[in-house]
């Protein structure tokens, strides 16, 4: 396995301060790895499949003498994080695919006004209600700006209950460190899923880099300070969004993250992220010891997207296969990356439920 | 020579984007009057709207943040509950406050958040060029309402401080108007009383000012002041709403 990252932070290793493995939720695991990051103020609201989160942080906070609220409506609560944000704290919100269109509206805000923040979407089955089970059909919303204007997030797509902790504390570290929204991308298995874990877990020490001399905390002592998205004076926003593309390019430059299986000899190649990819990790073994040369590319940043690894391994491939449990999103993304070096084919599952090992098995035979 | 009277320090130097005759110059200088008054200027975190207002930022000298339209109570939510000893405040409109925001501002008022909103009514929609806001009288021209708000298609105007009244969590609810100079010292004087209450932890304190708007009502400044007396407040009598007895 070669886990690619043109970034310094290690997915995997920390400073461990235990090693006891323990069987742990999903969605329980984000709430502690955002704990243990030093978030300062959780903001929920109930919606399935997500519900664990917002139970488990309104006892964690309190006991901790942290914020929790449980908020009216998801554009209260990212709006509650707009504020402990502008204060310079640590903010977070949970919530699942139609909370998440609610947060849009703040989610712009955020970026406009370059506020650190973490947004975690356990996505469920869609368009409308849906239904309550696991979906990868929120891709294009977290990936391609979600709400109106010109902007990107950071998004993060975990495929195990360890990487949900992990990318979580992950992060608090890459808002604070790009004054940026980041989204957990997930869903409801890997949300409900239970596994034993090794949390390894990580101190926030050291981790708050900097002092944010931009945040609103009384001007006492300085000049005062102004937080906004609005430029009306001449210029004022073409320059803003420079500045912004500026940003973005940086972090496409330093933030990428992926994990790449049997690529180096791989004829056939699979691209799938979160739990999609988990069963097709186990497909390509199956192939590998049938003597199929099979790779898997896995983007573990879905924004900023690992273009260019896809495009080395598909210059020397002979086909790529895209899986996803969605009628067809990051497959575009696949497809602008290899370019038409090579044919690009979809797996799809729009309804809600997960790939089994054999259809994917079945898919990669078939081409 | 002994000086009486000068530009309070919360208050810039520097002249307003406001049409002549507009409210809001007069709200924003009562509200540094009193930040100055109460020396909490440099603990200070206001909360500018979506409206002409949002520009307050440009005329207050302490620390203030944008919001999305209708969010400031949200926002305030958010501030105050990290920085608890920091003076928050909101200052919104009628659109911001009474039609998107509604869910905002009530349960920020029900949860009995230590924040202070001034709620500025003009009856319309300012910025935008005079529309409908939930708080239009009925009969009232603007330009949704070209034959007057009628009851029966636009409903009714909606009246925040009498609709708050009924929260557990609201400590002090006046409604107040800057129409006139005695008006405009009550309006002080209230406004005072809801900070007040926020460096007392008295919970949650709404101060909603009739102010006029005479570009959009299409009147003379003078002849605005004097709707706000003789028409405007018969629909939105002045008067106290509630108050928390002290602890």
């Amino acid at each position: 396995m070669i886990v690619g990252k043109t970034a310094k932070t290690k997915l995997s290793k920390s400073s461990k301060m235990k090693n006891d493995k323990i069987l742990m939720k999903g969605n329980i695991a984000i709430c502690e790895g955002a704990i243990d990051a030093g978030c300062d103020a959780y903001f929920g609201y109930p919606i399935t499949p997500q519900n664990e989160a917002p139970a488990y942080m309104s006892k964690k906070m309190a006991e901790l003498g942290r914020v929790f609220i449980q908020a009216e409506s998801e554009v209260a609560a990212i709006n509650m994080v707009f504020g402990a944000a502008i204060c310079g704290k640590r903010a977070m919100t949970s919530s699942s695919s139609p909370g998440i269109s609610l947060k849009q509206e703040g989610i712009s805000y955020l970026a406009g006004a370059e506020l650190p923040c973490v947004i975690v979407n356990v996505q469920r089955g869609g368009p409308g209600l849906g239904n309550i089970s696991g979906s990868q059909g929120d891709y294009f919303q977290a990936t391609k700006g979600g709400g109106h204007g010109d902007y990107h997030i950071i998004v993060l797509a975990p495929y195990s209950v360890k990487e949900m902790y992990d990318l979580t504390f992950l992060a608090f570290d890459l808002a604070d460190k790009y004054r940026i929204p980041v989204m957990i991308l997930t869903d409801g298995i890997i949300g409900q899923m239970m596994e034993p874990v090794d949390i390894g877990r990580k101190s926030e020490v050291g981790s708050r880099k900097s002092e944010k001399n931009w945040k609103l905390d009384g001007c006492k002592g300085r000049e005062p300070r102004l937080i906004r998205s609005l430029f009306m004076e001449e210029g004022g926003l073409e320059k803003h969004n420079w500045h912004l593309k500026e940003k973005y390019d940086g972090i496409k430059k330093t933030e990428i993250r992926y994990e790449a299986d049997f690529t180096d000899d791989a004829e056939v190649l699979i691209v799938a992220f979160g739990i999609t990819a988990r069963i097709c990790k186990s497909a390509v073994k199956k192939l590998r010891q049938e003597g199929l040369k099979v790779g898997l590319i896995r983007p573990v940043t879905l924004w900023p997207f690992p273009e260019k690894v896809i495009s080395e391994v598909a210059s020397k491939s002979k086909k790529i296969l895209v899986a996803e449990m969605n009628m067809g999103q990051m497959v575009e993304d696949v497809k602008l990356a290899v370019n038409g070096i090579c044919p690009v084919e979809f797996l799809g599952k729009p309804g809600g439920a997960v790939f089994s090992e054999d259809e994917i098995i079945q898919k990669i035979k078939e081409i | 020579m002994k000086k009486v009277f000068s530009k309070p320090e919360s208050l810039q130097d520097k002249s307003n984007s406001y049409c002549p005759g507009c409210g809001h110059g007069i709200i924003h200088h009562i509200i540094a009057e009193v930040i100055d008054e109460l020396g909490i200027r440099e603990k200070t975190i206001g909360i500018a709207p979506v409206g002409c207002a949002v520009f307050a930022y440009y005329y207050w000298n302490f620390d203030v943040t944008e919001a999305a339209h209708g969010r400031p109570p949200a926002v305030a939510t958010g501030i105050k509950r990290c920085l608890p000893d920091r003076v928050v405040f909101t200052y919104q409109g009628d659109g911001d406050l009474a039609a998107i925001g509604t869910a905002e501002i009530i349960h920020a008022a029900n949860r009995g958040e230590n924040i202070t909103t001034i709620f500025v009514n003009n009856a319309n929609y300012g910025m935008t060029g005079g529309q409908m806001a939930p708080t239009t009288i009925l009969g009232q021209k603007t330009t949704t309402t070209p034959f007057g708000r009628n009851a029966k298609r636009d409903g009714y105007p909606l009246k925040v401080c009498e609709l708050l009244s009924s929260l557990d969590g609201v400590c002090y609810l006046e409604r107040v108007a800057v129409s006139t100079p005695k008006n405009v010292l009550r309006a002080k004087k209230a406004i005072k009383k809801a900070f007040e209450n926020q460096l007392n932890e008295r919970g949650f304190s709404l101060v909603e000012v009739l102010s006029q708007c005479p570009t959009d009502w299409q009147k003379t400044p003078t002849d605005a002041v004097k709707w706000v007396d003789e028409v405007l407040s018969k629909t939105f009598p002045l008067g106290v709403y509630k108050e928390c007895v002290k602890k």
